[in-house]
């Protein structure tokens, strides 16, 4: 894995947590109950948190000079960003936010257990192993959700349900390799996708069977966010997050 | 009254008087209990709207430590809430009911949250001012006679110190940056200094509520002692980064050792208060809409509880 390989394996770990966590913030004062109130922002916390670290890391390995995680987060387009598609995905309602969260907690706890295990890049399996910690208690806290959701009442069966199956789409891209994954698997920084989606598909599956959902077929799978290709929604979401230091060049706060 | 009611109110009075501390399941008049009800439901729906205002700049902090303190200063509101309304359960009322009276208007939160957070250093000013405002009028608080208000004050007083720290700090950084910044920062003094000394309430000779609640260690200082505590504690830290009280009759006054302040606009305040502020309808629509559109979430979870029982 060279330079410039780490480097955006390391920006797509910080882009999933920093557009997550930034669709998470747009809940606050605004959820079902003032319980989740302090869990969706709890769970934003933490992925700002993990961005922070993950992008500070990727800005250390630019060539043309060190970038802070600000910079990478405020002053990059939209076309710059690599994170998954799924994660950008509009809040919807509180079925389609559980839903997103739960699809991405069990691909991104099993991937921060691979993280912190490896020894290519130690600074890297410190971030991840504190992100563990904190994913298993985001994974636990969105499973418990499904359950609720789909063995709750007729209406939320059918809601939840309903999410799951236009979410759905958006799950094939955590798998699909390309040249960064590839060096990343030979360097041993980043897993087998193939085996991961393996251990994802138990996860999942064990989960659903509880919350009484049907687990909708591998239909075609949009993808594009590794690349930069985001949805439309996506360039209103970095407007808000950018304004001030878009607006203010050079101004610290 | 009755000869027995009597002579629990005068053990009671007394009791109280010695700076004893009343537990859920001791005998107290009614009054004291439904002011205390009041009261710290009132306190726990302004922890839960002022959400609003700052949850408003969350998605927009300059920067992602910005971000993150924010998310956790709002994440400690949503906290106070709830242990707010935990301790006011302790009093014989249900949330589930205090928060159908704040949902239809009839129950009462600060007025400070009526006004709109406009730019970032709102921020700042909200942090510092509203929520040094609020410990002001907290810290007695954690001395009050009622057992589960007073502790759960202590840890809420704990955590607005940092919050009001945090405060200061944007306004701090703001006044060492642009003049836009610096312009920002003023503005947002000018428009949240009256509102923030507006929030210790009437003037004492206008104060409905003061009296008895002394006398029940419910409070412990007046309105405006406390009003001129939070002038005399701010206007140095003011000074010590450059800004300007936007009060031309400030002035410290040597005979006194506290600074005199100009009077507050009460035509204002009372119209905040009865519903004419510049975010009364927004603030109150926004906890509908969140209350209506959870409402499926919250059925549903119960409904799934109920499952489980039965299964067990």
């Amino acid at each position: 894995m060279n330079n410039s390989q780490l480097k955006n394996a390391l920006l797509r770990l910080g882009d999933d947590a920093l557009i997550l966590g930034q669709r998470l913030a747009e809940w606050c004062g605004h959820a079902p109950a003032l319980e989740e109130d302090i869990a969706l922002t709890n769970i934003s916390l933490d992925l700002i948190g993990q961005t922070q670290s993950y992008l500070s890391l990727a800005g250390s390995l630019f060539e043309e000079g060190i970038k802070s995680d600000d910079e990478l987060a405020f002053l990059r387009s939209g076309r710059e960003f690599q994170n998954l598609l799924l994660v950008e995905q509009p809040n919807g309602d509180f079925g389609d936010t559980i839903v997103r969260q739960f699809l991405f907690d069990a691909f991104a706890l099993l991937r921060a257990e691979h993280i912190a295990q490896q020894s290519f890049n130690p600074e890297a399996a410190g971030i991840a192993a504190k992100a563990v910690k904190e994913i298993r208690y985001h994974f636990d806290h969105s499973s418990k959700w499904m359950v609720r959701l789909g063995d709750g009442t007729p209406e939320s069966h059918s809601r939840v349900q309903k999410s799951l199956n236009d979410l759905w789409k958006f799950t094939g891209e955590m798998f699909i390799s390309d040249e960064i994954d590839r060096s990343g698997l030979e360097s041993g920084l980043l897993p087998n996708l193939e085996e991961l989606k393996k251990e994802w598909d138990v996860k999942i599956d064990d989960i659903l069977s509880k919350a009484t959902l049907v687990r909708p077929e591998d239909g075609f799978m949009q993808t594009g966010g590794r690349k930069g290709i985001h949805t439309e929604a996506f360039g209103f979401m970095l407007a808000e997050m950018q304004i001030l230091p878009r607006t203010h060049p050079g101004a610290s706060w | 009254m009755n000869a027995t009611q009597e002579k629990l109110r005068e053990e009671f009075d007394a009791y109280v008087a010695k700076d004893k501390k009343i537990e859920p399941k001791d005998w107290m008049p009614d009054g004291y209990r439904k002011t205390l009800i009041r009261q710290i439901s009132q306190h726990a729906h302004s922890e839960v709207v002022g959400m609003l205002p700052e949850g408003n700049w969350i998605t927009r902090a300059p920067s992602l430590q910005r971000k993150v303190i924010l998310l956790a200063k709002v994440q400690d509101e949503a906290g106070h809430g709830l242990y707010l309304y935990s301790a006011a359960e302790t009093l014989g009322v249900d949330r589930a009911d205090l928060i159908d009276d704040l949902l239809s208007g009839k129950a009462k939160y600060s007025s400070i949250f009526n006004y709109p957070s406009l730019t970032w250093a709102d921020m700042g000013a909200i942090g510092w001012l509203v929520d040094g405002s609020a410990i002001m009028n907290q810290v007695p608080l954690c001395r009050c006679s009622y057992g589960p208000y007073a502790r759960a004050m202590t840890r809420v007083c704990r955590e607005e110190s940092f919050h009001q720290r945090q405060g200061y700090s944007i306004m701090m950084e703001l006044m060492k940056g642009t003049k836009d910044q610096i312009d920002m920062a003023q503005d947002a003094l000018n428009r949240w200094w009256w509102p923030s000394l507006m929030m210790f309430g009437p003037s004492d000779k206008n104060s409905t509520h003061s009296s008895q609640n002394m006398k029940w260690n419910i409070k412990r200082f007046s309105n405006d002692e406390l009003r001129q505590r939070m002038v005399d504690m701010t206007v140095p830290q003011a000074e010590l980064i450059g800004l300007k009280i936007p009060d031309p009759d400030l002035k410290w006054n040597e005979d006194t050792g506290h600074y005199d302040f100009g009077e507050i606009d009460w035509v204002e305040f009372n119209n905040v208060l009865s519903g004419n502020g510049p975010c009364n309808n927004e603030r109150l629509e926004a906890r509908n809409k969140a209350h209506d559109d959870g409402a499926w979430v919250r059925e549903a979870a119960l409904a799934y509880a109920e499952k489980k029982k039965t299964k067990e």
